[in-house]
């Protein structure tokens, strides 16, 4: 069971977007990320939700899955409207003691409702079409220019698949030695949080052990391979653009343009 | 000269204090002299701790030797600015598969190496084409290596050493964590790789059911080479081995035993149907 857990949330399916660079959507997630907060009137949220639909419906991942994001920041959203609705001052609608809710404060809840719950969305639409593989390669080419500042981005994108290519291995091991454990008499299951981190220790230390075993071997293999960072290597599946790509970044760009627009007007 | 070429071969592991001041030496392999022809399969025999692994490395270059040389292909591998070159042509494969895999799908992982050779992207992609091909993996090209078997993911290490187009490769216990299916599987492969390719193969174990078919055997014991030979010439030491802390094949055993009672059995019988054959003159 523990094996077929799968990384980050990527839903499989065949849509331009699963196609797409993953360096356009990630542009693309960030041009939507900053148009949610440069437009600021409900026609221009109205633009942003249209423009959201429309991806979502190209994505072809169901739309529950958009939702599933959401749970995580529902606390934080009840937190940030409650808060919103009742400390903001201005004409003042409905008074109970200290408490009021005020014209300016419903808007400005509404505003920043909207904004969280399209970030979520946003950036789960990347990452529901998107591989974890294709978003390092997307990151490390993006961020290539950083190399001129001496920031390793090859080496960190090379961490990042490694690290994701371990999860599994790591979990399963984790699993095997809970069993090795409970079956000399360890204890997980009860006593309260302090107790129960305590408890952790004998799962812990072997698996770090186990860990650096298995980092010190696999930097051995890639040595044998010879790695040695990102200087004079090739790709084997080099990132190129098409003509959806261009295409897409035309849309964003003139999506961008439009919520500008909009705010320059002030609509 | 032989492809791979030893000469008073000798390495130290040190052990350091808090200071980082040398505490203690111990010799891990000692005065060892190799020659090996290419084309040749050659077996390194030895228990846990005789230095088989330690001279290993150094095949590779990822241990340097402290006395003697060692050449591969007729590079010193002491020599800095041809490390790259060397580990080129001697690639290695070692004991835990899951410890040696670094792409998160097979044909990914099997690229690697020419990804750092600087190898073009298109002869990238015809040299996996090739290596798939020959360790019989292709059909499991787009496969999370996660979902393999022991003894497959074995199969696309050799494959990863492969599309470095190496003249050897140097096995380090490859089927030491693998079921009797998967050991076979893998020594399947790499003996194909011997005979069709014509690649040189280092294979380190302490299977003894491994090295029969090997051209050249060395056992090691206490970091020296102290046993070389045919299998038939080493498998006809029984007693000797059996110093070395080394169990001959069953069937050696069993003819050694047949002729120490007074059957008329030769010693150094490697297969059954050898045994077979003697016995049933």
């Amino acid at each position: 069971m523990i094996r077929d857990i799968t990384i980050g949330q990527y839903y499989p399916a065949d849509s331009v977007l699963h196609k797409m660079d993953p360096r356009a959507k990630l542009v693309g997630t960030l041009v939507f990320i900053i148009s949610v907060f440069v437009f600021h009137t409900f026609p221009g949220y109205a633009v942003a939700t249209i423009f959201l639909a429309a991806m979502i419906i190209l994505s072809k991942v169901p739309v529950k899955f958009m939702f599933k994001g959401l749970k995580a920041i529902v606390m934080l959203l009840m937190i940030t409207v409650v808060f919103n609705i009742f400390l903001t001052p201005g004409k003042v609608l409905w008074q109970w003691g200290i408490l009021h809710v005020t014209e300016e404060g419903l808007k400005l809840a509404g505003r920043m409702a909207i904004r969280l719950t399209y970030l979520v969305i946003g950036s789960s639409l990347m990452t529901l079409t998107t591989t974890p593989n294709q978003l390092t390669d997307g990151l490390e080419r993006l961020l290539r220019p950083l190399n001129k500042l001496h920031v390793p981005i090859h080496e960190i994108a090379m961490m990042m698949s490694i690290a994701l290519r371990f999860i599994p291995i790591l979990m399963e091991e984790t699993d095997k030695i809970m069993k090795a454990q409970i079956a000399r008499g360890a204890d997980f299951e009860t006593g309260n949080i302090i107790q129960k981190a305590k408890n952790m220790i004998p799962l812990l230390v072997p698996l770090f052990i186990s860990a650096f075993r298995r980092a010190n071997d696999l930097a051995m293999a890639m040595e044998a391979r010879c790695y040695h960072g990102g200087d004079n290597r090739t790709q084997m599946k080099p990132l190129r653009y098409e003509s959806r790509d261009y295409i897409s970044y035309v849309v964003m760009w003139a999506y961008l343009g439009i919520a500008i627009v909009f705010r320059i007007v002030g609509i | 000269m032989g492809i791979i070429k030893a000469f008073k071969l000798g390495f130290d592991y040190l052990k350091y204090d808090e200071d980082g001041n040398v505490q203690d030496t111990q010799r891990a392999v000692n005065d060892v002299n190799l020659d090996i022809e290419a084309g040749q399969f050659v077996a390194v025999l030895g228990h846990n701790g005789s230095g088989k692994s330690t001279l290993a490395k150094h095949l590779n270059a990822l241990l340097l030797p402290t006395e003697g040389t060692l050449w591969v292909d007729g590079i010193d591998t002491s020599k800095e600015p041809e490390l790259w070159k060397v580990r080129q042509k001697a690639g290695m494969v070692f004991q835990n598969p899951d410890n040696q895999i670094i792409g998160t799908v097979v044909e990914e992982d099997v690229g690697f190496g020419p990804e750092n050779m600087g190898v073009p992207t298109e002869k990238i992609w015809e040299r996996v084409d090739e290596s798939l091909k020959k360790t019989g993996m292709t059909s499991y090209r787009y496969h999370s290596p996660n979902k393999l078997s022991g003894g497959q993911k074995q199969r696309v290490a050799i494959a990863g050493v492969m599309a470095m187009r190496p003249k050897c490769i140097i096995l380090d216990e490859p089927t030491a964590m693998l079921d009797p299916n998967g050991r076979k599987e893998v020594l399947e492969a790499v003996s194909d790789l011997n005979r069709r390719e014509g690649v040189t193969v280092i294979l380190i174990t302490h299977y003894m059911e491994e090295v029969v078919h090997a051209d050249k055997v060395y056992v090691m014991d206490n970091g020296e080479v102290v046993m070389q030979g045919t299998p038939r010439e080493i498998f006809s030491q029984v007693e000797t081995l059996k110093e070395y802390r080394l169990d001959v094949p069953q069937v050696t055993l069993l003819a050694h035993e047949l002729h120490k009672a007074g059957v008329d059995v030769p010693e150094g019988i490697l297969t059954t149907e050898e045994l077979v054959n003697a016995l049933c003159q």
